[in-house]
């Protein structure tokens, strides 16, 4: 899989200009102060909110695809998951049995359970199964192991490192300086409607 | 059987009861009193004018006239829709969606009983023309103001779930789907209930009116399915105009939720 995300010039709401280039296999961290515009920034990337500029996935504009096509090969995770149905399996077309245990989650269990009746953990782990089985060639993830504990963290960790092996991108916004550099190649901090190379600490 | 008229005495009687009502609730702190006297005053000034007009209008029944009437009377349904919307469409969409919507329904719907159902001489002779356009102005304006309320209300409290099904693929037809169906069934479910106990728990407005002005009942029945007909036709093909029109101003060309199209709160 290549995934080569480029952002040039984008303005959206209060942000811009926004220029940005994820290769295939990159993560990216992103961090900022509340209220820099992280998740509009995701927002924007995958299509959500109008925007300005050029967005452009393997060198194919945005423009070009539908929008329903774009937001499925830039797949976004909002920090919070929102679910339609009162049973989570309603939200799978295909389960991966094995890809769900290792996230520490069965579609026997949880699967079968009303997404509000799982722990804010586990809606979290299966927001991003559920991002994943439509398979993105990038991810736009928004403090995605926020609510989990240590254990739960390296696994998520892990499997999104398997996603980049595959040729994935990936743009990780986190509070977590610790995480971002466990899992980032470089890092990017949002700062004054614009994104600013963050040097790593010696 | 005679009409027995009413003199302004006889008004003043039942005016009493609204009073007494007002008295207690401001006794009780219900804090009604207010919205029911004026709500009471604006029914006697409103109805003694449109009776002056109908008055005139009967006596000089011309086709400008009754026209002027009408599209007087869309406009003030078309505002009180959008009064009506906690979370409305910014700018023109947010009057207009609503009467536009009215118009379709209510309008051609009225003409078809006129020309094709009635068939009156001349087809706009006010008598028929204006209370059957009253009529359903007043009851596809529920039905809209209602559907329109809900579907923009939902979409404004479910925007992250519309969001949600937008990122997992779906197209803005799909991710509004439900609420739009159900913005469709709140407003015509009054209409439905109405025909389902017709007759049964209530004596339908207009039929009560014939009947006491001396129409044989079977006649008046006659007029009252006509009416419920009408009305249930117009208020369910209007909601489903405003609502499917409405559900689609919600995204645009990139099939986008656009929130930001409706205004925050307030209505009334």
């Amino acid at each position: 899989m290549i995934a080569r995300l480029s952002v040039r010039n984008l303005y959206s709401r209060q942000l811009g200009p926004i220029n940005l280039e994820l290769a295939s296999g990159e993560c990216v961290g992103l961090s900022g102060a509340s209220g820099a515009g992280k998740s509009l920034l995701l927002r924007a990337l995958a299509d959500l909110d109008p925007y300005r500029g050029e967005l452009q996935l393997d060198a194919t504009p945005a423009t070009a695809m539908s929008a329903t096509e774009w937001r499925r090969r830039v797949g976004y995770l909002p920090a919070e998951s929102a679910w339609w149905s009162e049973r989570v399996l309603d939200h799978f077309h295909d389960v991966d049995s094995a890809a769900w245990q290792q996230l520490g989650v069965t579609p026997q269990q949880q699967g079968e359970r009303n997404p509000a009746d799982c722990s804010s953990g586990e809606r979290q782990r299966l927001a991003l199964l559920r991002l994943l089985q439509q398979q993105p060639q990038v991810l736009l993830l928004d403090e995605p192991t926020a609510a989990l504990d240590g254990d739960m963290v390296a696994q998520v960790e892990q499997r999104l490192a398997r996603f980049r092996a595959a040729g994935g991108a990936i743009l990780w916004v986190s509070h977590d300086p610790a995480q971002l550099q466990r899992v980032a190649d470089r890092r990017l901090q949002l700062r004054d409607q614009q994104l600013w190379p963050l040097s790593a600490p010696h | 059987m005679q009409l027995i008229t009413l003199t302004p005495w006889d008004l003043a009687l039942t005016a009493l009861l609204v009073i007494a009502l007002a008295l207690l609730s401001a006794r009780l702190h219900l804090g009604i009193e207010r919205s029911l006297l004026i709500a009471a005053l604006r029914t006697t000034l409103q109805l003694l004018l449109i009776g002056l007009i109908l008055k005139t209008l009967f006596e000089e029944a011309t086709l400008p006239l009754v026209a002027l009437l009408s599209v007087l009377m869309l406009a003030l349904a078309g505002r009180e829709v959008m009064a009506r919307q906690h979370h409305r469409f910014r700018g023109w969409w947010g009057y207009g969606l609503g009467t536009l919507a009215m118009l379709i329904s209510s309008f051609s719907i009225t003409l078809f009983a006129l020309l094709l159902v009635i068939g009156n001489q001349p087809w706009y002779q006010p008598q028929y023309a204006i209370p059957l356009l009253g009529m359903l102005l007043g009851n596809t304006m529920s039905g809209i103001a209602l559907g329109l309320d809900r579907l923009t209300m939902s979409a404004w409290q479910q925007r992250r779930l519309i969001e949600a099904r937008l990122t997992l693929g779906q197209s803005a037809a799909e991710a509004i789907g439900d609420i739009r169906r159900d913005a469709i069934r709140v407003g015509t479910i009054n209409i439905i209930n109405a025909m389902a106990v017709a007759g049964v728990v209530t004596l339908p407005g207009m039929m009560t009116g014939q009947i006491l002005a001396g129409t044989p009942p079977l006649e008046a029945v006659r007029y009252q399915i006509m009416m419920m007909f009408l009305i249930a036709s117009g208020t369910g093909f209007g909601t489903l105009a405003a609502v499917t029109l409405g559900s689609r101003r919600l995204f645009d060309e990139r099939q986008r939720l656009r929130v930001d199209r409706l205004q925050p709160g307030g209505g009334r």
